[in-house]
């Protein structure tokens, strides 16, 4: 597609609306913000279930009962540092370094996969307390929202490991780096998302 | 096989085992005579996986159609039932077949009636009037298109394996919940919405990514077609409603399936934000619906009047001032919810409010066609119908936005006269008013004249002889959803109520036939010039039907109705200056979409039956298979400039 020039045959500006079509790069990553767009929505539907139910605990046990704050913290390190190393790894590919990119890559899926080891861990420490999603509707949403983001995560690191297999394999092509930039957006994402979870679900514990 | 058993095919109900069986037949009949005539390759290659935005356009347009009159077999059981059981009698369909029958009914024409005939149009519509070569991602386009089509057919193997849901179109709790709808019904309706749903989502990112990307040269925002501005709000509308229903629907499933409590009765579960979360999306959806109809009665207005669109910039304001307020209203839904008087009032009033940018619509329609030389053909007569009926169905909408009103007519006929006259004349009747339009430019000839005016006859009169009577009904104390009545003096107007639905049936079948006999005589009706209607946008521009490629070269536009200015300057559309002459690139066809959504399919039904094997193994081949297509890298095909310019040498041949 041949974009058009930003200055007309008279010299005036040619307003950025009437351009004609952008090039594929921006394209993608423009249908790929929409997409992000869509999931945050998504989950702020299980935000709004969660806040409508984090008080009624039918007589179960409580957040400020169940949740270690140290723990939560130690994982929200991790997803960040995560997403910083993320963000070296793109680096890294606009440099086109291939032994770099896959540093960063393997550094963003160790800390990613850490993260989701404590996650589990704690879900498993609750499930064995008895506080199951079944035991009460706080437990329901607790347990569906911070899932919905475990799964998004568990997602992603599979998407990375097709990535750095897709780099090896098929190199520095325009498809390939596209999809690289649309993994890095959904990884930064799921950071965002994350901090309202933090802030939310376990700094506003009662 | 987790549930599914031999009991799950219902043979001592006569009805649904004779549908079925029809049905099959019928579908094994397409099947041999597609064999017969060797028609595989072509369709495989042509149509099935086809990442052509006018193909699949097509396709959605033709689903819509098989699902019009499976939704609309269910009316005419609701309402034959309804004109027989008066009094001590009882009808022909008991309760659980009725409650499944409503709840079919609102399903289908909602979700694969107008959604499927408005996305189809959109996206058939849309690349060729903006000056676009295809949608922004063709093969996620084939997926959407496929998930749809799965979504229904999972909707209609309930007919003959299992049950549907008892539940109402939206399924509230705690009515759904296991523990009132233990059986698969339900999970039907929970699994076919969300696999459908997932590829409305997939299409509303790909259509506003083209409408604000792909735009051809010179069409800034204040020059779009009132179609597009219509379909960017709709897309729009469809990208932040949506996934409040995949969620919604998941937590359900959750609740179902997993024990969650977000919506039971028991362990503080709270069902009324179901009923919240659900109209959040329900509502918007309503506009998702009728605003690209909207658009396409300001695209008929002004080429059946031969003038421009009165008040261009008063109708897109209109239009975004709609899919903004559209978020405010859900509640009206449920007023009698309880959420007091102050909440009520204010969500009355932004109900009431909708009802201004709805009118400042009416009349520059009605301004559009003042003056103008008014040409009666289908497309307009359509549009004509729409204004006359919607008018009636968007005042009862103010009437119960109207709290107190509200509560007295809640529930009642009136409720569901009142929004069959808002969906029926504007959606329905704007989507045949786009059918006939650009029919046309899809396949090169028109629809037959007489058949279609004999067909919007019988639609017209067939709507008020179905739905004027059910708001006396419901004024009168007739509540919706109900299987008897013993008020022997609201029969009259029940068989009244019938009578229009057979009339409406009629409507039907004149389509159907005005669909084959066109198709038969297509010669004595094929249109040469590509611009059948005197069109004003750039859709006109090109041969009927157009080529895989839309445009050889971008088109540069210079204002509104760029292809009508075009016309009246005696000149072609003009082409920007320094356009590059390489082979074009079209994306090369694809299974992708039908594998997709023939495994998406398989894992619904599992997972409606509780078969863990077959939807874990069915979620892995969808997986597979994308990532099959991940590494393959000759994902198109280069058009020989050669090809281009025999075909445009043909297309100027008169």
């Amino acid at each position: 597609m041949s974009a058009v020039a930003a200055v007309d045959v008279r010299g005036a500006a040619v307003p950025v609306s009437e351009r004609g079509p952008s090039p594929r790069k921006v394209i993608v990553s423009y249908g790929f913000w929409l997409f992000l767009l869509s999931d945050i929505i998504v989950f702020s539907a299980f935000f709004a279930a969660y806040a409508v139910l984090a008080g009624r605990d039918a007589g179960g046990p409580r957040g400020v009962q169940l949740f270690d704050r140290g723990h939560v913290l130690v994982e929200t390190g991790c997803l960040l540092f995560s997403s910083f190393a993320c963000a070296m790894m793109s680096v890294a590919t606009e440099l086109r370094r291939r032994a770099l990119t896959v540093l960063g890559a393997a550094a963003t899926f160790a800390l990613g996969a850490a993260f989701l080891a404590l996650e589990l861990g704690e879900f498993g420490a609750m499930l064995a307390r008895g506080a199951t999603p079944e035991r009460s509707a706080f437990l329901s949403a607790f347990f569906a929202l911070v899932g919905l983001h475990g799964l998004h995560v568990a997602t992603g690191l599979a998407w990375l490991v097709v990535m750095m297999a897709q780099v090896f394999t098929l190199g520095w092509r325009p498809m390939v780096l596209y999809r690289l930039a649309c993994f890095s957006l959904f990884w930064h994402a799921l950071d965002i998302v994350w901090i309202g979870v933090f802030t939310i679900v376990y700094l506003g514990a009662r | 096989m987790g549930k599914l058993s031999w009991d799950a095919i219902p043979l001592h109900e006569p009805i649904p085992l004779i549908t079925g069986a029809v049905v099959v037949l019928a579908l094994l009949a397409v099947l041999a005579l597609v064999t017969l005539k060797g028609g595989w390759p072509t369709l495989w290659r042509e149509w099935i996986t086809s990442t052509d935005h006018k193909r699949i356009g097509v396709m959605y347009v033709l689903l819509a159609i098989v699902m019009l009159v499976r939704g609309f077999a269910d009316a005419l059981m609701m309402r034959s039932q309804l004109a027989l059981a008066a009094g001590s009698a009882r009808g022909y369909l008991p309760p659980p077949h009725f409650d499944q029958v409503f709840s079919a009914h609102g399903t289908i024409m909602i979700f694969f009636v107008g959604m499927a005939f408005m996305v189809g149009l959109m996206n058939f519509v849309v690349p060729l009037q903006i000056g676009a070569r295809d949608v922004a991602f063709p093969v996620m386009n084939s997926v959407s298109f496929w998930l749809t089509a799965a979504g229904a057919l999972l909707t209609n193997v309930s007919l003959v394996v299992g049950e549907f849901a008892r539940t109402g179109w939206l399924a509230y709790p705690p009515l759904s919940e296991l523990a009132y709808s233990p059986g698969v019904g339900v999970d039907y309706w929970l699994w076919s919405l969300q696999i459908a749903g997932v590829g409305t989502l997939l299409s509303g990112i790909n259509l506003t990514t083209t409408i604000l990307k792909m735009r051809a040269p010179g069409m800034g925002y204040g020059r779009m077609p009132i179609f597009t501005w219509t379909a960017l709000a709709s897309n729009l509308l469809i990208i932040a409603a949506f996934p409040i229903l995949t969620a919604s629907l998941a937590m359900l499933a959750l609740d179902r399936y997993l024990g969650f409590h977000f919506f039971t009765n028991e362990a503080g579960g709270n069902m009324m934000m179901y009923v919240n979360l659900i109209w959040a999306w329900g509502h918007p959806e309503v506009y998702i619906l009728v605003l690209p109809a909207f658009g396409i009665f300001s695209e008929v207005f002004p080429t059946f009047s031969g003038k421009r669109l009165f008040g261009y910039r008063s109708m897109a304001a209109a239009t975004m001032g709609i899919c903004v307020v559209s978020f405010m209203v859900w509640l009206h839904h449920f007023f009698t919810m309880g959420a007091g008087a102050d909440v009520n009032a204010f969500f009355g009033i932004a109900t009431s409010v909708i009802a201004i940018p709805t009118g400042v619509k009416i009349f520059n329609w009605l301004f559009t066609m003042y003056g103008g030389t008014l040409r009666f053909e289908l497309p307009l007569m359509w549009a004509i119908g729409f204004m006359l009926l919607f008018v009636v169905g968007g005042a009862s909408g103010v009437l119960l936005a109207i709290p107190p009103a509200d509560f007295q007519l809640h529930n009642s006929q009136f409720l569901v006269a009142h929004f069959h006259n808002v969906i029926i004349p504007g959606v329905l009747f704007g989507a045949f008013a786009g059918y006939n339009y650009w029919f046309p430019k899809a396949f090169g000839f028109r629809l037959h004249r007489g058949l279609g005016v004999a067909s919007f006859w019988c639609w017209f009169v067939g709507f008020l002889l179905a739905f004027m009577p059910l708001y006396v009904l419901g004024l009168a104390g007739a509540t919706r959803r109900m299987q008897h009545y013993p008020q022997t003096q609201w029969q009259p107007l029940m068989i009244a109520a019938f009578a229009g639905a057979l009339v409406i049936l009629a409507g039907i079948v004149l389509m159907l036939a005005q669909l084959f006999v066109s198709i038969r005589q297509r010669e004595g009706l094929r249109d040469t010039t590509g611009d059948p209607w005197d069109g004003r946008t750039l859709e006109w521009a090109t041969p009927s039907p157009p080529p895989a490629w839309n445009f050889a070269s971008l088109p540069q536009v210079d204002g509104i109705d760029a292809f009508w200015e075009a016309k009246r300057c005696n000149a072609g559309v003009r082409e920007p200056e320094g356009q590059d002459a390489r082979p074009l690139h079209m994306p090369r066809p694809t299974p992708l979409g039908v594998v997709v959504a023939f495994f998406a399919f398989f894992a619904g039904f599992g997972a409606v039956w509780h078969i863990a094997w077959l939807t874990g193994g069915a979620l892995a081949c969808i997986v597979a298979a994308c990532l099959v297509r991940a590494w393959r890298t000759d994902l198109e095909v280069a058009i020989d400039p050669a090809r281009l310019a025999a075909f445009d040498r043909q297309a100027a041949r008169p």
